[in-house]
């Protein structure tokens, strides 16, 4: 196989809580605790997990937005966590993210030309005045915005097209890895499916590689070419997207699936239900993870001993004590 | 979200384009938008027109502000003295005219002065965290707790002369007021600055900008400090009062302009003596200081609003 686009190796972020009169570290959040993972060039990896288990934070640590405890990011042979302001300024062109909020990801003062302009004069892309337009016109058109579009300011849209605006931003730099930090999911159903439709057509289009970041199950199968799960700071399970919705292995992918509504109220299904809440992440349970709430779980080996993720058959990767690919 | 279907009018891509052509520098729209700030426009033209009547005064009412004329003291408006007489018989359209140049430009400049060094303290403080941010807000809190009058006295006493031999006795008391008044007014341009700043800087465009490898400065300049500007300019506005106000104080304690040199605030304080007998002559300052600080807070809201392109003008 030949070299990943992105190999993130064991990444950690703890925040650390401040308190007292010293404003000394009286604790920890572990929002990332250990993510282990490669993307393929061409491909979508979609990563999926409840409110809270790191899924953003992954992300934004891969973009160094955040900067990670531990751990290396390697984009293209490069580690990224190691880069200098001007080897990180390049980087910048190869990664881009999108981001959740439509609203709040937008400056309110900017017009839409100017937000979409912005990258080609940060890294001197255009050459002259009349090519910095013409580039700003042809995003927009790409994304399925008029030209005229450019003069308005964003609170003239609606969410969809200003995700179409935040798309058309990232565009800009013809970045290789775009991270789609939950897209879709301040959007209407209807405009879901165009965005998801636009995002297709663009990675086919420039030869995009994404990671996307979402919490809807039945989104993520539809776009995804392999999924990620996570649960409190860790993956629990990677593997091809058909493979892990016909054959989910780890208890907590078990119990996510059970949980995606299926739009017929004649079809009975077991519904997996888990009992009690996402442990606290500042005090992240010993062992595996999920051992608090798992339905199959062997104490004290869950309790004391971390389960490696594995490579089984047909690439599916799963972290548990008994169950194997 | 999921399951709603919420009917939005979206003009998604493949309509047909509006006709309407848009006006689209944005320094023309925020002109478009202003003028349609009735207040904010009658305010700018009232403004001009005392800013036009001190600057031309002495050529349109040439009447000395010294003229003494113990036959016509404490005199209400009439056609020789159209805002009447002090208790020297002086003219007070002539003086009013002469001291609104000093009150104007101090209370201008001073908040010229407040707003750049709080903008600066808070901008810096905002965006570093960490000590230094600790350490800016800890001088402002300190510039916050410190007596001012004691303080003014101090100052005054020990640059006044300095600063008269270099600058002549109105500049020099000119500059030094305007560093007072500014130096000690900054402080809550500065708090309200950092806290904009801080909820600013975690916003998501200004994530993206930084993913789009934009400099910190380009950060600030181009994504923060813009949106952080509407309570500053309100603020700005009050300090010109505060300022215009403070100016009279400072005459009136003897530390500010010299007695002899006619500003709004000095009148006022020459005027409260004599109260009952010649209302016009507190009457006249106090309206000008009335006019100017209310027409510039006008300005100031309608400048908020037209550099704000959410707003619905």
């Amino acid at each position: 196989m030949n070299e990943p686009l992105l190999k993130v190796t064991d990444l950690k972020k703890h925040f650390p809580i401040r308190g007292g009169l010293l404003q000394r570290e009286v604790g920890r959040v572990h929002a990332v605790d250990g993510v282990t993972f490669e993307v393929e060039k061409g491909e979508t990896l979609g990563l999926v997990g409840e409110s809270g288990c790191g899924k953003s934070t992954t992300g934004r640590c891969i973009l160094q937005l955040i900067t990670p405890t531990s751990g290396t990011v390697t984009f293209e042979g490069r580690d990224v966590t190691k880069a200098g302001a001007d080897e990180l300024r390049a980087l910048r062109r190869d990664m881009q993210i999108i981001f959740q909020d439509p609203f709040a990801s937008l400056n309110p003062r900017m017009t839409v030309g100017a937000i979409i302009g912005e990258a080609l004069i940060i890294h001197n892309l255009a050459k002259s005045r009349e090519d910095h337009e013409a580039r700003v016109v042809h995003l927009l058109e790409t994304v399925g915005l008029r030209a005229d579009h450019m003069r308005r300011f964003p609170h003239e849209f609606s969410g969809g097209q200003r995700q179409r605006i935040g798309i058309a931003r990232a565009l800009a730099v013809e970045p290789k890895l775009i991270i789609c930090d939950e897209p879709v999911s301040a959007l209407d159903v209807s405009i879901q499916a165009q965005v998801i439709n636009l995002l297709e057509d663009l990675q086919a289009k420039f030869d995009l590689t994404y990671i996307f970041i979402a919490h809807d199950l039945s989104v993520v199968e539809h776009i995804s070419t392999r999924v990620a799960v996570m649960y409190l700071g860790r993956i629990v399970e990677i593997a091809p997207a058909d493979e892990l919705y016909a054959r989910p292995l780890h208890p907590y992918t078990e119990a996510l699936l059970s949980a995606v509504p299926i739009p017929d109220p004649e079809i009975k299904r077991k519904r997996i239900k888990l009992e009690g809440d996402v442990p606290n992440p500042i005090k992240p349970p010993t062992g595996c993870h999920f051992h608090t709430r798992c339905p199959i779980r062997q104490l004290p080996r869950c309790a004391t001993e971390v389960p490696k993720l594995e490579l089984g058959a047909n690439g599916h990767w799963v972290s548990c004590h008994f169950r194997k690919a | 979200m999921a399951g709603s279907t919420h009917a939005s009018p979206i003009v998604e891509p493949g309509k047909p384009a509006p006709s309407v052509e848009r006006a689209y520098s944005p320094r023309r729209e925020a002109w478009r938008r202003f003028r349609r700030h009735r207040l904010a426009v009658a305010s700018s033209i009232i403004l001009a027109i005392m800013i036009i009547g001190i600057a031309l005064g002495p050529i349109i009412w040439p009447v000395p502000i010294n003229d003494i004329d113990f036959s016509a003291t404490l005199q209400g408006p009439s056609l020789a003295h159209p805002l009447g007489t002090d208790d020297l018989g002086q003219d007070l359209l002539a003086r009013m005219l002469y001291g609104g140049r000093i009150s104007l430009a101090v209370g201008l400049a001073a908040m010229a002065v407040a707003v750049f060094v709080g903008v600066l303290v808070g901008a810096i403080a905002g965006m570093s965290r960490g000590w230094v941010d600790a350490f800016l807000m800890w001088l402002t809190d300190l510039f916050l707790s410190l007596p001012t009058l004691p303080l003014l006295l101090l100052i005054i006493y020990l640059f006044r002369d300095r600063l008269t031999a270099t600058f002549g006795p109105e500049g020099g008391v000119f500059i030094l007021v305007v560093a007072v008044i500014g130096g000690l007014r900054w402080m809550p341009v500065a708090r309200l600055v950092r806290a904009q700043f801080l909820s600013l800087r975690e916003k998501e465009f200004v994530e993206a900008a930084r993913a789009l490898g934009a400099s910190p400065t380009r950060q600030v300049v181009r994504h923060i400090l813009p949106n952080a500007l509407g309570p500053v300019i309100v603020a700005g506005t009050i300090d010109v009062a505060a300022a215009i106000i403070a100016e009279s104080t400072l005459s009136f304690l003897g530390l500010g302009f010299p007695p002899d040199i006619p500003t709004w605030g000095r009148l006022l304080f020459d005027a409260k003596d004599h109260l009952d007998i010649a209302p016009h002559w507190a009457l006249f300052p106090g309206a000008a200081i009335f006019l100017a600080v209310l027409t510039i807070n006008f300005i100031g809201d309608g400048l908020r609003d037209a550099l704000d392109p959410r707003r619905v003008l």
